[in-house]
């Protein structure tokens, strides 16, 4: 009997070691993740004085466009806040340069230029970067938080110090918003 | 979360036929060098029922060669792979494709949550790609210079996803310790044939059929015949492997690859172009056709689904996978809740 006994303990002991470990490694998956998408943000965010200074001189008239970069990347780089703020700062960063991008399809001597088929590929590909990195954060987070809730495991949850990871969803209307297009020919006159 | 737990059986799975291609390519010499042996001790019984040969020398020399073979195999493979195919490392990209590629491959490395791995360009005007490595930290993706002409970013993305998925399912390090073996064995048996060929079989007719007597030389003869098939059918078993492993791979990565990109389509759309590009990528040889994207030899059986195809292709037909693929993007499309309506 007393034997039987020993057995169960061992089992359980051995149950909550692997269910606390996995915990641990879930957390520290998400967090992992969460760096990649903070390296490639910061990233985004040096990459983004190179664009404006280069596209300066040649679209003074997008004044408007180019300050809305501007700003949304000051306003993005003072962070602080959690998942949810960083990411609707970022959101409106993104839909920003979405429409830059877009607007600057109209100054065909800017996407000839090799420095600016560069640049935009970097920011373009910076861009994937975060989407990438916010989709394995995502799963990851996602994983951990089912892990803890699901039973046996919420059990051990409190032992690991486990918490709901908060996911990066995409709410913000500047990034869903589909960018404003002047398909008219030619530069407009300064007075606009 | 049954992803994760697809993702979990399948590099188990890898893991487990690894070691098994290990110890059976090891057995295998060792039966060739042990056969050997045991045709020269039956051969060398004498009339009082003495036999001459007594220490297996061939046998435990071949063991410890197979031994080291495979050892330098799964070190080594990955690296004689690139070298076979002429693939050079990209370290500074000079031209605005080879930037875009080191992104692209950077951006599925993020997605898939693994290690920048490096990256390869193969001089061939041939749209195709393959990966290689023992892991994910050592892996290595390798693209043809056609490749990044012919598709777009978006494609090209759809590939080394897919490249990735090898990666990350450990493909990679079965299939180039596969290619590597295939190689010593195919070697092996071409070389002993050409011994055979010439004096050996000479000496086993003449010395060990003449002196062997009653049960010993028959013994000698059956072992002799037995080892003499399994040297003619070792190379043909073993690319029957390799093709049959690396098939059942290509529909799983095409999956994994389109879920990292969530981008069925664009895979899709580079299948298409890679299948009618269609002329045999020459820099890539018969051994490392298994690793590759595509079949870079454009062989016809590789087209048609059925017997033939299933035994001797190393890729399922394109038709399927570009069907397989497109039916997940209808899924997505239907899931996302706006069906183009064309």
């Amino acid at each position: 009997m007393q034997f039987v006994l020993l057995i169960v303990a061992v089992v359980v002991v051995v149950w909550i070691i692997g269910a606390y470990n996995g915990l641990i490694a879930l957390k520290n998956q998400t967090v992992n993740a969460w760096k990649q998408i903070d390296v490639q943000l910061k990233r985004r965010h040096d990459l983004i004085p190179n664009l404006v200074n280069t596209v300066k001189g040649s679209m003074e008239f997008e004044k408007e466009t180019l300050d809305a970069v501007v700003s949304a990347r000051s306003r993005a780089m003072q962070g602080g806040g959690g998942v949810k703020e960083t990411a609707a700062a970022e959101g409106a960063l993104s839909g920003a340069l979405g429409k830059l991008f877009v607007v600057m399809e109209n100054y065909p001597d800017l996407k000839s230029s090799q420095n600016v088929r560069d640049l935009q590929e970097e920011l373009s590909s910076t861009e994937n970067k975060i989407a990438f990195a916010r989709q394995l954060y995502n799963d990851v987070a996602t994983k951990y938080n089912t892990k803890q809730m699901q039973f046996p495991t919420n059990l051990v949850a409190g032992m690991a110090k486990a918490t709901r990871a908060e996911l990066w969803e995409i709410e913000d209307a500047a990034e869903r918003a589909v960018p404003q297009v002047d398909l008219s020919l030619g530069k407009k006159p300064p007075a606009a | 979360m049954t992803e994760a737990l697809n993702l979990f059986e399948q590099q188990a799975r890898n893991r487990r036929q690894t070691a098994a291609w290990l110890v059976l390519f090891i057995l295998f010499f060792a039966w060739i060098g042990f056969g050997g042996d045991a045709v020269l001790y039956f051969g060398s019984v004498d009339e009082a029922g003495a036999a001459h040969y007594t220490v297996p020398f061939i046998g435990l020399g071949a063991t410890l060669v197979a031994a080291l073979i495979a050892w330098t195999s799964y070190k080594g493979g990955a690296k004689r792979v690139l070298w076979s195919a002429g693939a050079r490392e990209l370290t500074a990209p000079g031209t605005h494709e080879e930037k875009q590629l080191l992104n692209v491959v950077e951006e599925m490395a993020i997605a898939a949550g693994l290690p920048m791995p490096k990256v390869y360009v193969v001089e061939d005007p041939d749209p195709n790609a393959f990966a290689t490595g023992t892991g994910p930290e050592t892996a290595c993706i390798a693209v043809t210079s056609g490749l990044l002409t012919t598709l777009n970013r978006e494609e090209l993305q759809g590939v080394i996803g897919h490249e990735m998925s090898h990666v990350r399912n450990l493909d990679v390090r079965l299939m180039t310790l596969i290619a590597a073996l295939a190689g010593a064995i195919v070697l092996l048996s071409d070389g002993l044939g050409r011994i055979f060929r010439g004096g050996g079989g000479r000496m086993i007719g003449g010395r060990g059929g003449g002196r062997g007597k009653g049960g010993a030389g028959a013994i000698a003869l059956v072992i002799l015949v037995l080892w003499v098939i399994t040297l003619i059918l070792a190379p043909i078993i073993v690319r029957l492997m390799a093709m049959a492993v690396s098939r059942n791979r290509e529909y799983l990565a095409d999956a994994t690859g389109a879920e990292l990109t969530r981008n069925p389509l664009a895979l899709a759309g580079a299948l298409q172009k890679i299948e009618s590009a269609a002329a045999p990528t020459t820099s890539i040889k018969r051994g490392t056709a298994h690793l590759c994207v595509a079949d870079p030899l454009g062989r016809r059986v590789n087209l048609k689904e059925g017997f033939l195809a299933n035994v001797f292709g190393t890729h399922p037909p394109m038709a399927v996978r570009i069907a397989r693929l497109k039916g997940m993007g209808f899924q997505q499309a239907k899931a996302a809740g706006g069906l183009p309506s064309a």
